[in-house]
């Protein structure tokens, strides 16, 4: 039976995650873990977090998890979500800047300060909060059943810049138009949060449970 | 197209029950915060949020049950207020799987309580509550002051400047209720809700006083509010949240259906 494991490294609240795949794939499947070793005999890793970058790396290398990280993004179907998405970036601007894991070549930068809806005078507050459109930019088994321009839950303040588009899975108009998906190979990423983003958000994490890795 | 407004129904908690009389024909037990949480999720609400109004602290168990067992089975943002005094009861809302807590009379009371939580859990799930009552004179400027005790006991705080200094705190959220609209169905305080939202650069939560879909209109586009929050228009079943989303998008707000 494949196990999924979550990566607790102390970073946010795991439970709601951790709830939702408890619910699409039943809860002996489901860990909730630090240990290296549970981590490496998993099928499938997820890789959260919530907070601020400097404290994410900090925690990363001081418990050895950002090696283990580094191995499953070259070996096992990975989901990056919100901070985790963001640290699988080359770097962040961040806490005044702070190197990431450099698993897809590219930045993580804050929203402009002076953020205004296009077409109109609105001004867009930060975080970038709620439910927004995501729009698909390439195929990929973890969109099926899902409609491009769906609705994702989002908190975020910094978005991810990747240095190539064929990185970006799917993009997310706020102001400007920002990768909310990532991926590569076998690594697939996103800024929002699927866990609290009811049917679509689901379909994303039961789609991940069923996929083999293959783009 | 962009980020939609959210539509939040909020359910009064008392020792495990809704009160203020959720009124669904249709539902097994109105009375049961799962079921009533469950129902709003089908409906198509945004997040939903709880407030314990439970007295006594021995039942206080009983609302992190609630949010277990809600978290279990709903996958939109759970927020939890009422009761929210100190860095344990944040965490244990957290570990039951709410999404974000509500702070209110305890944040008047110690301000750095909304630093120390922002800090440790992330502003991201820290909303703070406000509420607020106008206390200008007719004819004078509009200023609006923080009351305590439902409204009874007013702090000479002024609203716009605590709501700002909250954000500086760490609050990733307000959530502003109107005391002297709360429970009187005749819509926001608009200017109140304005004033706040265009005061500070997080999401603000427009509430007290809906009585009608219109009024979630107003909230939006003269308020400015970023997500609206209603209790008695759903909880009787004159309007789904289904209904409201489909009317604010009829007057071209942008809502998630």
């Amino acid at each position: 039976m494949s196990s999924i494991a979550i990566v607790d490294y102390g970073m946010g609240n795991l439970h709601s995650i951790a709830k939702a795949f408890e619910h699409i794939a039943g809860r002996d499947r489901v860990l909730v873990t630090s240990d290296h070793a549970a981590i490496r005999a998993a099928d499938r890793v997820v890789f959260p977090g919530v907070g601020a970058m400097r404290d994410c790396m900090a925690e990363l290398q001081r418990s050895g998890l950002d090696q283990v990280i580094l191995e499953t993004a070259r070996s096992k179907p990975m989901l990056g979500v919100c901070l985790g998405m963001q640290a699988l970036l080359d770097y962040s601007e961040e806490n005044q800047g702070t190197d990431c894991l450099g698993i897809i070549p590219g930045q993580v930068l804050h929203f402009p300060a002076d953020l205004r809806e296009a077409g109109s005078d609105a001004r867009l507050k930060i975080p970038h909060m709620g439910w927004n459109q995501v729009d698909q930019q390439q195929p990929h088994p973890l969109w099926r059943g899902i409609q491009s321009g769906s609705r994702f839950y989002f908190v975020h303040s910094y978005y991810a810049a990747p240095r190539d588009e064929v990185y970006v899975a799917a993009t997310t108009p706020y102001g400007i138009e920002f990768a909310s998906v990532v991926e590569r190979d076998n690594v697939f990423a996103v800024q929002f949060h699927p866990e609290k983003s009811q049917h679509a958000g689901l379909a994303l994490l039961s789609n991940f449970v069923g996929w083999d890795g293959e783009p | 197209m962009g980020l939609a407004k959210r539509i939040i129904p909020c359910l009064d908690v008392d020792a495990g029950r809704v009160v203020k009389g959720v009124q669904f024909v249709d539902i097994r037990d109105a009375g049961d915060p799962v079921e009533v949480a469950r129902r709003y999720d089908e409906e198509g609400a945004d997040e939903i949020t709880f407030l314990d109004i439970t007295a006594s602290s021995d039942q206080r168990e009983t609302m992190v049950h609630v949010v277990e067992q809600v978290a279990g089975e709903v996958f939109i943002p759970l927020t939890v207020g009422g009761g929210i005094r100190e860095v344990a009861d944040i965490r244990r809302m957290l570990n039951a799987g709410a999404d974000k807590v509500g702070i209110n009379t305890a944040a008047v009371f110690n301000p750095e309580f909304v630093r120390e939580a922002a800090e440790r859990f992330g502003s991201q799930c820290i909303v703070v509550a406000i509420d607020a009552k106008q206390v200008s004179a007719p004819g004078e400027p509009l200023r609006w002051e923080i009351f305590t005790h439902g409204g009874r006991k007013p702090t000479g705080i002024d609203a716009i400047e605590w709501a700002q200094r909250m954000v500086e705190y760490g609050a990733g959220e307000i959530l502003l209720t109107s005391m002297d609209r709360d429970g009187t169905r005749d819509g926001f305080d608009l200017a109140l809700t304005r004033a706040i939202s265009e005061a500070v650069n997080v999401p603000v939560i427009a509430s007290g006083g809906v009585g009608n879909l219109d009024h979630l209109v107003e909230g939006v586009i003269e308020g400015r509010a970023d997500a609206v929050l209603a209790a008695s228009i759903f909880h009787f079943g004159e309007y789904t949240v289904g209904d409201a989303k489909r009317h604010m998008a009829e007057h071209g707000i942008e809502v998630r259906i």
